[in-house]
Formats: C-alpha cells, sequence, structure tokens
C-alpha cells in the first residue's frame, strides 16, 4: 500500500458534444423559451429526467484504471482526442471525473502549460513570484530557489524587465525553470517539451531525469515518441478515452506505432477547424510505386491558410519505429520569407527526402503546423511507409543506424 | 480535499454530489496565492497609464464635482446640514469601492480562464482578490477625505473607529454579489453586459447624492435591503458625525449581506467544478 503513488480507479469523464467552445448566452435560453414554450418545456423536463439522452454525450475517458508506483515515471501517449489530457487534468482537480474516483498519494504538482498566469506587465522577477505561487509554491520556497530559477533560464540580465519585451524563446525558458524547480512528490506533465529551442529541450529532458531519478513520481504525456522512451520505462496507451494497454515503454511505443500507421501514404481530412493554419491533405509518393532505400521520396503537404500569419511552420518529422525522432524539417528552412507573413489561401508544400541517407526499415511521418514557441495547429501522426532494400544488402545491411547516407569520402594515400 | 494520512498527504479524487462543504480552510491554505494574485491586480491596474495611481483620486473626484453643482446647487438636494461636497464624497469612497469590485470580481473567471483551464486551485481566491485589490485605491482616495474634513473642519468623534467595520460590510456586499455573477457570467456571457445598468441603477437606489432621511421614516427600515443604504449610511455617521445612527436600515442591512454571502458561497462552490468545461 505504502509503494504507491497513484491509484485510478474506474475514471470516467462525460462530455457533451461542443461543450468546451459554446457558452451559453442567456437570450438565446430566452428565446428559445418564448417562441417555443411547449418543446422548451418538454426538453427542460426530460433533460432533468435524462440528461444523458437531452443532448449529444461522449466519454472522454471510460473505466480508466491503473496503479503507479512511488519513483515511477510513467508516459501516457496516444492519438489526438484519446483522452490523455482529459485524465491529466482530472488528476490534477482541474475538473472532476463523472464517475469513478482517484487517489494520490504524496504533494502533487502539475504543469500542463508553461507560464500560465505570466502577466506580460510584470517584470521577470515578478512573474516568478506570482507563477510559482500559481503552480503552488510558497514564497519562502521560491525566495529559497530565486537564484536558481534566473540562472537556469538564462535570463539574469532581464530580470527586471517587464516580459512583454522578452523574446519568445526567453519566455519559454523562464516559464519552464519556474515548473522545474517545483518540488512535488508526484508531478503530471503535459506535453510541455514540445517548446523552446533544441538546447533548451535537451536541458529540460535532463532537467526530468534528475527529477525521476530523486524518487519522484512523475505522469508525462507527449506526442514525442523519443522522449517517452528516453524518460519511462512504463506507460499508458489510452485510445478513444479507454485504456488500451499498460505495460514496458518499448512494447507499448512499437505496439501504438504499429496500429497508428498500418504503411498508410496518404491522408486527408474533411472535418476543418477554425485554426489560422490547416493541413488538410498530405502523401508519400515514390516513383517506383513502392519504397526503395535508394530512391528519392517526395512527400506533398497541402494546407489552408485562412487568416495572415507570421511566425508560422509546416514541418515534416520522420520517426523510427522505436519512435526516435531522427529527421525534422521545415518549409521555411529555405524560404525564411514565409516566416515573416504567410497570406489566405490554399498552399501545397513540397519536399523530397534524398534516396540512400535512411536505413531500411519502418518509418513514421508526422505532420506539424503551427507557430513556433506559440501555438499547436495540426500534430497529424498518421503517415507510415517502410523501405526496402534492393541493391547490393553487403554494403549496408550490416550497419546499425537510422542514417546510412554515402557522403564523399576523401582518400588519400599518405606513402 | 487534502488529508493527511500517516505523515503523507493524500488526495482523494471523485466526483463531487449535492451540496459540498465551503472548503474554507482550503482557502486559508492558498492564502499566498491570494495575496500574490491581489499584488498583481495592484501592480498591473495603472500600468501604461501616464498619471497612474492618480486615477483613484480622480474618480470619485470628479463625480463629487459634478454631484456637488447638479445635485447640490442646482437641484438643491438636501444634506443633513452637511456641506454638500463632503456629503456627497464621503460616500462616493464606499461606492466606488463597491462598485470597481463588483465589476472586476463579476468578470474575473472569464478573464482567468487560462488559470482556471491549466491550474488547480481553490477558485474562490480568483473572485476575492480584485476585491481585496480594491482597498488600496479608496486608501488613496480616503486621502482626499482626510484633507476635505480639515477643510471645512470637521472633527471626527469616537465613531471613527468603527469604519472598518463599514469597509467590511462594503466588501462583503461586492463580494457576495460579485460571487453570484462571476459564477452565473461563466455560463451566461450576458452577465457582463448587464453589470453597467445594475450599477447605475443601484446608484440611485443608494443614498450617495441624496440623504436617506428622504426617504419615509417608516420605510427606512426597508430601504435596508439594499446594503449599500447601510454601507454608505455607517459612512456618514462615523465620519461626519451625523446625530443618529443608522440603526434599523443597518441592522437589516447586515442581514441581507450575511444572505447574500452565504448564499454565494454556496452557490459558487457548486458551480465551481464545472468552471473548467465551460468557461
Amino acid at each position: 500500500m505504502s509503494d504507491i503513488a497513484i491509484r485510478a480507479e474506474n475514471l470516467s469523464k462525460l462530455y457533451r458534444i461542443g461543450n468546451r467552445e459554446s457558452y451559453k448566452a442567456l437570450r438565446d435560453v430566452l428565446s428559445d423559451a418564448i417562441s417555443a414554450p411547449f418543446r422548451w418545456f418538454r426538453n427542460l423536463q426530460s433533460a432533468i429526467r435524462n440528461p444523458q439522452s437531452a443532448n449529444n454525450y461522449f466519454w472522454a475517458l471510460k473505466d480508466i484504471s491503473f496503479e503507479v508506483k512511488k519513483g515511477e515515471v510513467i508516459g501516457i501517449i496516444g492519438r489526438n482526442g484519446a483522452g490523455k489530457s482529459t485524465l491529466l487534468k482530472i488528476l490534477c482537480r482541474i475538473t472532476e471525473p463523472t464517475e469513478g474516483y482517484a487517489k494520490i498519494y504524496g504533494r502533487v504538482g502539475s504543469l500542463l502549460e508553461v507560464g500560465t498566469g505570466f502577466h506580460p506587465e510584470l517584470t521577470g522577477r515578478e512573474n516568478i513570484y506570482l507563477n510559482g505561487a500559481i503552480l503552488g509554491m510558497s514564497k519562502a520556497e521560491i525566495n529559497r530557489k530565486f537564484d536558481e530559477i534566473v540562472a537556469f533560464a538564462e535570463v539574469e540580465k532581464f530580470i527586471d524587465t517587464p516580459v512583454k519585451h522578452y523574446s519568445s524563446g526567453m519566455y519559454v525558458r523562464l516559464a519552464f525553470a519556474v515548473a522545474a524547480h517545483l518540488e512535488p512528490e508526484v508531478l503530471l506533465i503535459d506535453e510541455v517539451l514540445a517548446v523552446g529551442d533544441v538546447a533548451f529541450q535537451k536541458k529540460c529532458l535532463e532537467k526530468m531525469g534528475a527529477v525521476a531519478k530523486e524518487g519522484r513520481t512523475v505522469l508525462f504525456v507527449s506526442h514525442n515518441m523519443g522522449a517517452i522512451s528516453h524518460l519511462t520505462r512504463l506507460c499508458l496507451w489510452l485510445h478513444n478515452g479507454f485504456l488500451c494497454e499498460n505495460g514496458p515503454t518499448r512494447d507499448i511505443i512499437s505496439s501504438y506505432l504499429d496500429e497508428g500507421y498500418k504503411k498508410i501514404t496518404k491522408w486527408e481530412t474533411q472535418s476543418l477547424n477554425n485554426n489560422p493554419i490547416q493541413i488538410t491533405h498530405a502523401e508519400i509518393i515514390s516513383k517506383s510505386g513502392y519504397f526503395d532505400v535508394k530512391d528519392d521520396l517526395k512527400i506533398n503537404i497541402d494546407y489552408i491558410v485562412r487568416e495572415p500569419v507570421s511566425g508560422a511552420v509546416v514541418s515534416a518529422i520522420i520517426h523510427a519505429s522505436d519512435g526516435a525522432s531522427i529527421l525534422s524539417t521545415e518549409d521555411i528552412d529555405k524560404n525564411p520569407d514565409f516566416l515573416g507573413r504567410r497570406s489566405p489561401g490554399e498552399y501545397r508544400a513540397t519536399v523530397d527526402i534524398p534516396g540512400n541517407w535512411l536505413s531500411s526499415g519502418k518509418f513514421f511521418l508526422r505532420l506539424h503546423s503551427g507557430i513556433i514557441f506559440q501555438s499547436i495547429f495540426d500534430n497529424i501522426e498518421a503517415l507510415s511507409f517502410e523501405l526496402i532494400e534492393t541493391g547490393n544488402p553487403k554494403i549496408r545491411a550490416h550497419k546499425q543506424a537510422y542514417l546510412l547516407p554515402y557522403l564523399d569520402w576523401d582518400i588519400k594515400k599518405a606513402n | 480535499m487534502g488529508e493527511q494520512e500517516k505523515g503523507i498527504i493524500v488526495t482523494l479524487i471523485r466526483p463531487s454530489r449535492g451540496w459540498v462543504s465551503l472548503k474554507l480552510a482550503e482557502l486559508w491554505k492558498y492564502r499566498e496565492l491570494l495575496y500574490f494574485l491581489t499584488w498583481r491586480d495592484i501592480k498591473v491596474r495603472y500600468k501604461q497609464t501616464v498619471i497612474g495611481a492618480a486615477w483613484a483620486i480622480i474618480q470619485p473626484f470628479f463625480a463629487m464635482v459634478v454631484f456637488s453643482i447638479f445635485f447640490g446647487q442646482l437641484a438643491k438636494i438636501p444634506s443633513d446640514g452637511i456641506p454638500y461636497p463632503i456629503f456627497t464624497y464621503c460616500a462616493l469612497l464606499p461606492w466606488q469601492l463597491f462598485a470597481h469590485a463588483l465589476n472586476e470580481s463579476s468578470n474575473s473567471l472569464v478573464a482567468n480562464q487560462g488559470l482556471i483551464t491549466k491550474v488547480y486551485f481553490p477558485r474562490l481566491v480568483i473572485p476575492v482578490a480584485p476585491v481585496l485589490a480594491g482597498l488600496v485605491d479608496f486608501c488613496i482616495a480616503f486621502l482626499v477625505l482626510i484633507g476635505m474634513m480639515l477643510y471645512y473642519g470637521i472633527m471626527p468623534t469616537f465613531a471613527i473607529f468603527t469604519i472598518p467595520l463599514f469597509l467590511i460590510l462594503a466588501v462583503a456586499t461586492a463580494l457576495s454579489v460579485g460571487l453570484w455573477l462571476s459564477a452565473l457570467n461563466v455560463e451566461y456571457r450576458d452577465v457582463r453586459y448587464t453589470i453597467p445598468f445594475l450599477t447605475q441603477f443601484w446608484l440611485f437606489a443608494t443614498p450617495v447624492a441624496y440623504p436617506s432621511s428622504l426617504v419615509p421614516e417608516s420605510w427606512r427600515a426597508l430601504y435596508g435591503l439594499n446594503p449599500m443604504a447601510g454601507v454608505v449610511e455607517g459612512f456618514r455617521w462615523a465620519l461626519l458625525g451625523k446625530a443618529d445612527g443608522p440603526g434599523a436600515l443597518l441592522t437589516v442591512s447586515v442581514f441581507v449581506v450575511i444572505i447574500l454571502l452565504i448564499g454565494g458561497l454556496y452557490y459558487f462552490q457548486r458551480m465551481e467544478r464545472t468552471f473548467a468545461d465551460v468557461v
């Protein structure tokens, strides 16, 4: 009993469809009541008697039960809408479960977003105190860790400048630094590593690894399979609100990727949203019809820009079968003008992945659109392909690496 | 819901049903957060304004000037023998505190939805913080009142020591209404638009520009159903030494506030569990 940190029993959460977006206007309620009083009254009656049938409801989570031992670092994976964030929100007590219960042993800290409650008009110093208090630190605790936080964020010189003058990188670093110095016994984290530059991400991963080594319990939601497999030994896999599998990370990631991407080389969506950018169609094409390691791969991405945006990128990330992300390329890499401003319209972006780069095997393609350091509009994990070796196997088969490019070696005889 | 079990904190998460307890102990545990949010509201309020905290004086001061000209000079509204400007300024102080606190606190949950959907803490902190922040403005504007009392040569009596009590009553009134409206505002955004009307009507229903002695004696106690009437009359009595204390009117006001506040706390607590899903 005493070595359990989290115990969840049949946790379920019922949402009404559209519940998150639409708040009611009193006007609508009143005008409904006036224009069709009988129907309105009947609806009201049935809604009171049987809330489930009155509207469209769905289970965002259904009967989730699991146990986490003390000091364990657990990853939570699943597609968008699988219920990962809902589960985390319930465990953080932001929202209540509809059914079931969970017990958490120890002080809980949560990190669903970096910089929650940051106020642009306040200085870095002031925001550290405010954000620290919001995350549950006491003033004494923040005083004690203040210098450490500032050093970790590398913002010493700007600590008394309002954060609205910070670069987005500095902002994120400061925000993460405060959060990283929380010292709860149970830490719940949602996808916060998706922000910041590579060097800082690495620093964050190290910090999280260190947190785990100190014997704290961590629950970690991420799309970054590399981070999950690097940091966690055990994993929960959620699918459509159900707990699909629960076990060693290595096994779960490979079956998750298998399940998720049954060699699909084409993806499109009909459901349009209101994001400034949306990817609507994507395809992987090879000229020979199958995927040969020698051939170039062409990736087509169609997307819509609905309003002028700046700082936006569309990117393609290739993951190996174990989840490691081995290649990430962005449409602005060689077209920096697009970073400034994109005007509304429909676009097709095309990129070639050169042949003889990747090793043979299964790969997954993740597509992503968003604004750097700010928002993520799309995170589509839907495409996969398998590269096969058709040339002389002796040249490559013994090599053990994701990337097997042919580079220009200069060979000179010295004598 | 934290409870101790052999030295470690145990959090039990389950659906709450029916009327839950007020969890005031938990609010106490989060008092530092309340302090920081109040401090944030104070710090941020006059950022990027040229004259800064002088706004706290300008608003009631000009209201006083306008009231003195139109109601005092032109309409010749009686002021119980007290010079009209100080008579009305003394009432404008708690009124502005109330109106501002009510407005800020009613919009607070919606304004802080980023916090509500990302972090757990007792939600009660959110509408309480702006009410407390308003006290700073009140203190600044109070300095002007002291100056005016010197100018008019009004010596305070011992009754001045009861001011904190009336201040608490004003804050409690703002908070009790703010609790109801902020929770309603999460679900029905109409509330935001009704607040300006509400405060406008409420101002006329409150003896700010006129004395409550204009109200017939037999109705006076009933007038206390507007708790701000009790507050304003209390302020005048405590500061300007009007002969008779607010008596029956005040008693009614206090009862109304207690009922409103307890009702508001329960209503807020009951709605709290769905804030993050609806806001």
